[in-house]
C-alpha cells in the first residue's frame, strides 16, 4: 500500500482561549482530490495555514509521503511539495505572468536565466494540463480566472505535487469554475494529490474523491464521495438537520418601490462604473442582481444607499432621490424608508470596535428614541439592543461584548436586526451569507423572505448563484456597469446566467471559456 | 477576542512603561556620576513633596491637560493634530486681545470671555489645516506642523509691531488688574489652608472641566458617537450617514480651541503679558499625554498630572545637582519614547501573558 501523500495526526491549535483545531487526524492519498468543508470558523483555513508553514501546530505530527515532517516556514512547505493558491491571490500586478512565476524562485545572479528556464517549463505545463497563459501578459491585463491559473502554474514551478486551494471558485463564473476543475482532474490523472477547500456542497459533490467535514475546530467526518449526500455533508457540518433550500411562497408584487432610470457612476479615478443601469422593484418581491464581482454591483448598492454620489434618476415611492447634493447622503435614506445591508459587514455595516448595543444604532443614531436632551439615551440604546439580540437570536447575547468578538453569523444578524427591525420599504442588501455559517444562512434568508411577504421590496446584490436562484423572485445580471437582460428564476439555469454573467447575450449557442474570458478581459477583468 | 482586560490596557502598560523609562533613565543618571535612587528622591521630593511643588505640578499638568485632551480628541477621528503648539500660540493672542482691549473690572468676567478668545483663535487657527485634510486631502500632520512656525512668526511679527510693548523687549503690556486670574495661594488662603506661591491658578478647574466636559462630549453625545465611528471607520462612517467632512472640521476646531485654552493657564494665569514664546514645547508633550492617557480624558489627566511633576522635578533636579539642564530633557524624552512610541515592546509580550493565563474559551466563538 502506497503511503499517504499528508497524513496529519492529532494536530491541535489554539489562539489564545480559542481552540481553531483540535486533535485533527487526516489521510490524503496520492492521486486524489480530496475535499475540505466546514462553515466559517471551522478551522479549515488554520489547518491549512499549519501545512503551508503559516502557524506552528501546539501539538500534532506532519507526514508527507510517509516522512514525518518539520514545516517550520513556507519555504520548508515548498521544499517538501506543497503548493498553496490563496483565496486573495498574491501577484504582483504590474508584473508580467512569467515574472511573477519566479519571483521568489530566481536562480543565479541575473533574472534572464530563470525567466528562460521559466519561459520552457511554462510552455511544457500548460501543454500538459491545459493552463494556456501568455506569458508575457501582465497581471493587471488578465481576467481573474486568468490570474488564478497563474497562482497554480506558479506553485507547480516550484515542483508541487500536493496543491492547496482556498475557496477557488469565490471569484470565477460558472463556466470558469468547471474549467479550473477539469485542470484539476488534469493535475489529479498525473498523479498530483489536490486538497479543495470549500464551503460549497456542490463543488464537493462534483469533484472531489473524499471529503473531511470540520465543525468547531474537529474534523467531524472523513467520508468517500460517492457515498455520501449534500444533506449529509450540511448536516456533518451544521450538527443539525438544516433547509438547503430556501422555502417560500410564490411572490405576490405590487406597486413599483424602486425605480432606477439610466444611472451612471464614476468612481474615484474616473472609470464609469455603472453605464446606465435601469430597473424596477416592487413592493412584495425580491429582485436578485448576480454578476461577477466587480462589474458594478458593489457600487449599484452604494449609490442607492447614500454611499457615492451617481446620475440619473431614481425614485423610492414615486418620490425621487437626490443623488448628488448635500440631500444624497445615507442618512436621508433611511429616512426615505431605505435600509442597507451592505456587502461588507466589517468595514461598513458595524464599527468593530463598539459594543454590540452602540452598533444596534449605528446610522439610526439620530432617531429620537435614543435621545434624551442634548444626550444620546444610551440606556434606551441597550434596551433595543436586547431586545434586537433576543429576537434574532445573536449568540452570544451580550450587547456589552464589541462586534469582533461575535462570529461573522452573528455580526450578520447584529446587522439584519438592526435594518429588518425599522421595517423599511426596501432593503438593500449586499452578500448577506457571505462569511455566514450554515445554520445562520437559512435564518437570515428566512428574514429576507419575510420581509418580502410583509410587502416590502428587496434588491439582493449576491455572488453566490445559489443564493440568487434560490431567493429572487426577478434575477438581473449585471456585466461592465449594465444590466444584460433579466430572468425569472424558474425559466433559467446556472449555464445561462453564467454566459450573461460573462457578458454573453446569444445564450443559446455554446461558447468556450476562451470566449468568456475574452470577454471578461475586454471588460476591465472584472477584477477588484 | 479582546486580547488584554481594560485595567491592564489603561493602567497596566503605561506603568511598566514608565518604570523602563525610570530605569534607563537611572542608568543614564549612573553614568555621569549621579546617585540614580537619589536624584528620584529629589525629583518626586521636588514635584509632589511639598505645596510649592504641587503648585508648579498641577500648573504644569494644567497645560498638559488642555494640550492633551486636544491631541486625544483628534486621535478619536483618526486625526493626528501635531498643530498643539500653534494652536495654544493663536489662543494665546485670542486670551490677550480679550484681556488688553477691556479694562476688565473682575476676573470672573475676563475668564469666560478669554476662554472664549483662547479657543476661538485656537480652532481658527485647526480650522484651515482642517479643511485641507477635509476638502482637499492634505495631510494633516505635514499642514499642522507647518502652521507651527506660521504662528510662531506671526506672534513674533505682532510683538515686535502691533502689540509691542515700550521698551527693548518683544512683548506685549501687562494686562490689566482685573484680569488677573486667583492663584492657588489665594483660593486656599481664603479657606484657610497655608500654600505655597506658584503660578498654579483657577485654570486647573476649566481643565479638570475640560475632561469632564470631553469624556461626556465623547461618549454621551451623538456628536461624540459620530466622531468615534468615523475615526474608527470612515467607509462605515458615510454607510451611517456620516460625513466625513463635517466630522474632520468639528474634531480639528474642538481639538484647536482645547490646545488654545492653553494660554488661559499660561498666559492669562502666570505670564499676565503676551510673550514671543509661552507655549514652551507643550502642545508637543501634548501629544505624549494623549498616547499615554489612551486618548481618554481621565488618562489624560493622570499623564498630564505625570508630566506635570516630572516637569516640576526635573527642575529641582537641576536645582539641587549637577546633573544639567539637558539630562532632565533626556529623562521626559525616555518617558515619551517609552510610553508613546514604543508601547508595542510591552503590549505584545504582555498580551501573550495574558491569553497563557487566559481559561479556557467560550463555546461558539472559534477562530478562522
Amino acid at each position: 500500500m502506497t503511503a499517504p501523500a499528508i497524513e496529519l495526526k492529532g494536530i491541535s491549535k489554539a489562539f489564545g482561549p480559542v481552540q481553531a483545531n483540535k486533535d485533527i487526524a487526516i489521510r490524503v492519498m496520492p492521486g486524489t482530490i480530496h475535499g475540505i468543508i466546514g462553515e466559517n470558523g471551522a478551522g479549515k483555513s488554520t489547518l491549512m495555514s499549519i501545512l503551508y508553514g503559516f502557524y506552528k501546530a501546539d501539538k500534532g505530527e506532519i507526514f508527507i509521503r510517509g516522512q514525518k515532517t518539520e514545516i517550520p516556514d513556507s519555504q520548508a512547505a515548498i521544499a517538501a511539495g506543497i503548493g498553496m493558491v490563496f483565496q486573495h491571490f498574491k501577484l504582483v500586478q504590474n508584473f508580467t505572468v512569467l515574472e511573477n512565476i519566479v519571483l521568489g524562485a530566481e536562480e543565479g545572479a541575473f533574472l534572464k536565466t530563470s525567466l528562460g528556464k521559466a519561459r520552457k517549463l511554462l510552455k511544457e505545463l500548460s501543454e500538459e494540463y491545459e493552463l494556456h497563459v501568455d506569458p508575457d501578459a501582465k497581471i493587471e491585463d488578465l481576467g481573474v480566472g486568468m490570474q488564478q491559473r497563474v497562482e497554480i502554474l506558479k506553485a507547480l514551478y516550484r515542483r508541487a505535487d500536493i496543491l492547496i486551494l482556498d475557496e477557488p471558485t469565490g471569484v470565477l463564473t460558472p463556466a470558469e469554475a468547471d474549467h479550473l476543475f477539469r485542470i484539476l482532474e488534469g493535475l489529479k490523472r498525473e498523479g498530483k494529490t489536490i486538497i479543495l477547500i470549500t464551503h460549497k456542497l456542490r463543488e464537493i459533490m462534483e469533484t472531489t474523491d473524499t471529503v473531511s467535514v470540520m465543525r468547531r475546530g474537529e474534523m467531524t467526518a472523513t467520508v468517500k464521495t460517492s457515498e455520501t449526500s449534500p444533506q449529509e455533508l450540511a448536516e456533518l457540518m451544521v450538527g443539525r438537520e438544516v433547509l438547503l433550500r430556501v422555502e417560500k411562497k410564490p411572490a405576490t408584487p405590487g406597486d413599483v418601490v424602486l425605480e432606477v432610470e439610466n444611472l451612471k457612476v464614476v468612481d474615484g479615478s474616473g472609470v464609469e462604473r455603472l453605464r446606465g443601469i435601469s430597473l424596477k422593484v416592487r413592493a412584495g418581491e425580491i429582485l436578485g442582481i448576480c454578476g461577477v464581482a466587480g462589474n458594478g454591483q458593489s457600487e449599484l448598492l452604494e449609490v442607492l444607499g447614500g454611499m457615492r454620489v451617481g446620475t440619473g434618476k431614481v425614485t423610492v415611492n414615486g418620490q425621487q432621490i437626490d443623488l448628488t447634493g448635500t440631500k444624497s447622503d445615507a442618512r436621508t435614506r433611511r429616512k426615505r424608508g431605505i435600509a442597507h445591508v451592505p456587502e461588507d459587514r466589517q468595514t461598513e455595516g458595524l464599527i468593530m470596535d463598539f459594543f454590540a448595543w452602540e452598533n444596534v444604532g449605528f446610522g439610526y443614531h439620530d432617531d429620537p428614541r435614543y435621545q434624551n436632551g442634548l444626550m444620546m439615551d444610551n440606556n434606551a440604546l441597550r434596551e433595543d439592543a436586547e431586545a434586537k439580540i433576543k429576537k434574532f437570536d445573536v449568540r452570544p447575547a451580550n450587547c456589552w461584548l464589541t462586534a469582533k468578538n461575535f462570529s461573522g453569523g452573528n455580526q450578520q444578524k447584529l446587522v439584519i436586526a438592526r435594518e429588518l427591525e425599522r421595517n423599511p420599504d426596501l432593503l438593500l442588501v449586499g452578500q448577506p451569507t457571505r462569511g455566514v455559517d450554515i445554520g445562520a444562512i437559512e435564518f437570515i434568508h428566512e428574514q429576507i423572505v419575510a420581509l418580502r411577504d410583509a410587502g416590502k421590496a428587496v434588491l439582493l446584490v449576491s455572488v453566490e448563484l445559489d443564493e440568487i436562484l434560490s431567493l429572487s423572485d426577478r434575477i438581473a445580471v449585471i456585466f461592465d456597469g449594465r444590466i444584460m437582460g433579466e430572468r425569472l428564476p424558474s425559466e433559467t439555469d446556472e449555464r445561462e446566467l453564467g454566459l450573461m454573467m460573462a457578458g454573453i447575450t446569444d445564450t443559446d449557442k455554446d461558447h468556450s471559456v476562451k470566449d468568456i474570458e475574452a470577454n471578461l478581459a475586454k471588460a476591465g477583468g472584472g477584477s477588484r | 477576542m479582546d486580547k488584554l482586560p481594560k485595567w491592564a490596557d489603561v493602567a497596566l502598560i503605561p506603568a511598566i512603561n514608565l518604570v523602563l523609562a525610570l530605569i534607563v533613565s537611572g542608568v543614564v543618571v549612573t553614568f555621569i556620576g549621579q546617585d540614580p535612587f537619589e536624584a528620584l528622591a529629589i525629583m518626586v521630593k521636588g514635584a509632589v513633596g511639598s505645596t510649592y511643588g504641587w503648585g508648579y505640578t498641577l500648573y504644569y499638568a494644567t497645560n498638559f491637560i488642555f494640550t492633551g485632551l486636544a491631541v486625544a480628541i483628534a486621535f478619536h477621528a483618526r486625526l493626528f493634530n501635531i498643530g498643539g503648539e500653534g494652536q495654544a500660540q493663536l489662543g494665546s493672542l485670542g486670551v490677550a486681545l480679550v484681556c488688553l482691549s477691556v479694562p476688565w473690572p473682575h476676573w470672573t468676567l475676563a475668564l469666560p470671555a478669554a476662554i472664549v478668545g483662547g479657543a476661538l483663535f485656537g480652532a481658527a487657527w485647526a480650522a484651515i489645516p482642517a479643511y485641507l485634510q477635509a476638502k482637499r486631502g492634505s495631510h494633516i500632520v505635514i499642514t499642522t506642523i507647518m502652521f507651527n512656525f506660521i504662528a510662531s512668526a506671526l506672534l513674533v511679527y505682532l510683538l515686535v509691531s502691533a502689540l509691542k510693548a515700550p521698551g527693548m523687549a518683544p512683548e506685549s503690556i501687562r494686562f490689566p488688574e482685573g484680569a488677573r486670574l486667583p492663584t492657588a495661594r489665594e483660593v486656599f488662603g481664603f479657606i484657610g489652608i497655608d500654600f505655597a506661591r506658584t503660578p498654579m491658578n483657577v485654570s486647573f478647574v476649566v481643565a479638570l472641566l475640560a475632561c469632564w466636559g470631553l469624556w461626556l462630549l465623547l461618549w454621551r453625545t451623538r456628536l461624540g458617537y459620530e466622531i468615534r465611528a468615523f475615526g474608527h471607520s470612515e467607509r462605515a462612517a458615510v454607510y451611517a450617514g456620516i460625513s466625513p467632512v463635517r466630522i474632520t472640521m468639528i474634531a480639528m476646531l474642538i481639538s484647536g480651541a482645547l490646545a488654545g485654552l492653553m494660554a488661559v493657564n499660561a498666559v492669562m494665569g502666570e505670564q499676565e503679558r503676551l510673550l514671543q514664546d509661552n507655549v514652551l514645547g507643550a502642545g508637543f508633550v501634548g501629544i505624549a499625554v494623549a498616547l499615554m492617557g489612551r486618548s481618554h480624558p481621565v488618562g489624560v489627566f493622570i499623564a498630564a498630572v505625570l508630566f506635570g511633576a516630572l516637569y516640576q522635578g526635573g527642575a529641582e533636579l537641576e536645582f539641587e545637582t549637577s546633573v544639567p539642564r539637558e539630562m532632565i530633557v533626556v529623562i521626559q524624552a525616555l518617558v515619551i519614547l517609552f510610553t508613546g512610541a514604543l508601547d508595542g515592546m510591552v503590549r505584545g509580550p504582555l498580551e501573550k501573558m495574558f491569553l497563557r493565563f487566559r481559561k479556557r474559551p467560550a463555546p461558539g466563538v472559534a477562530a478562522e
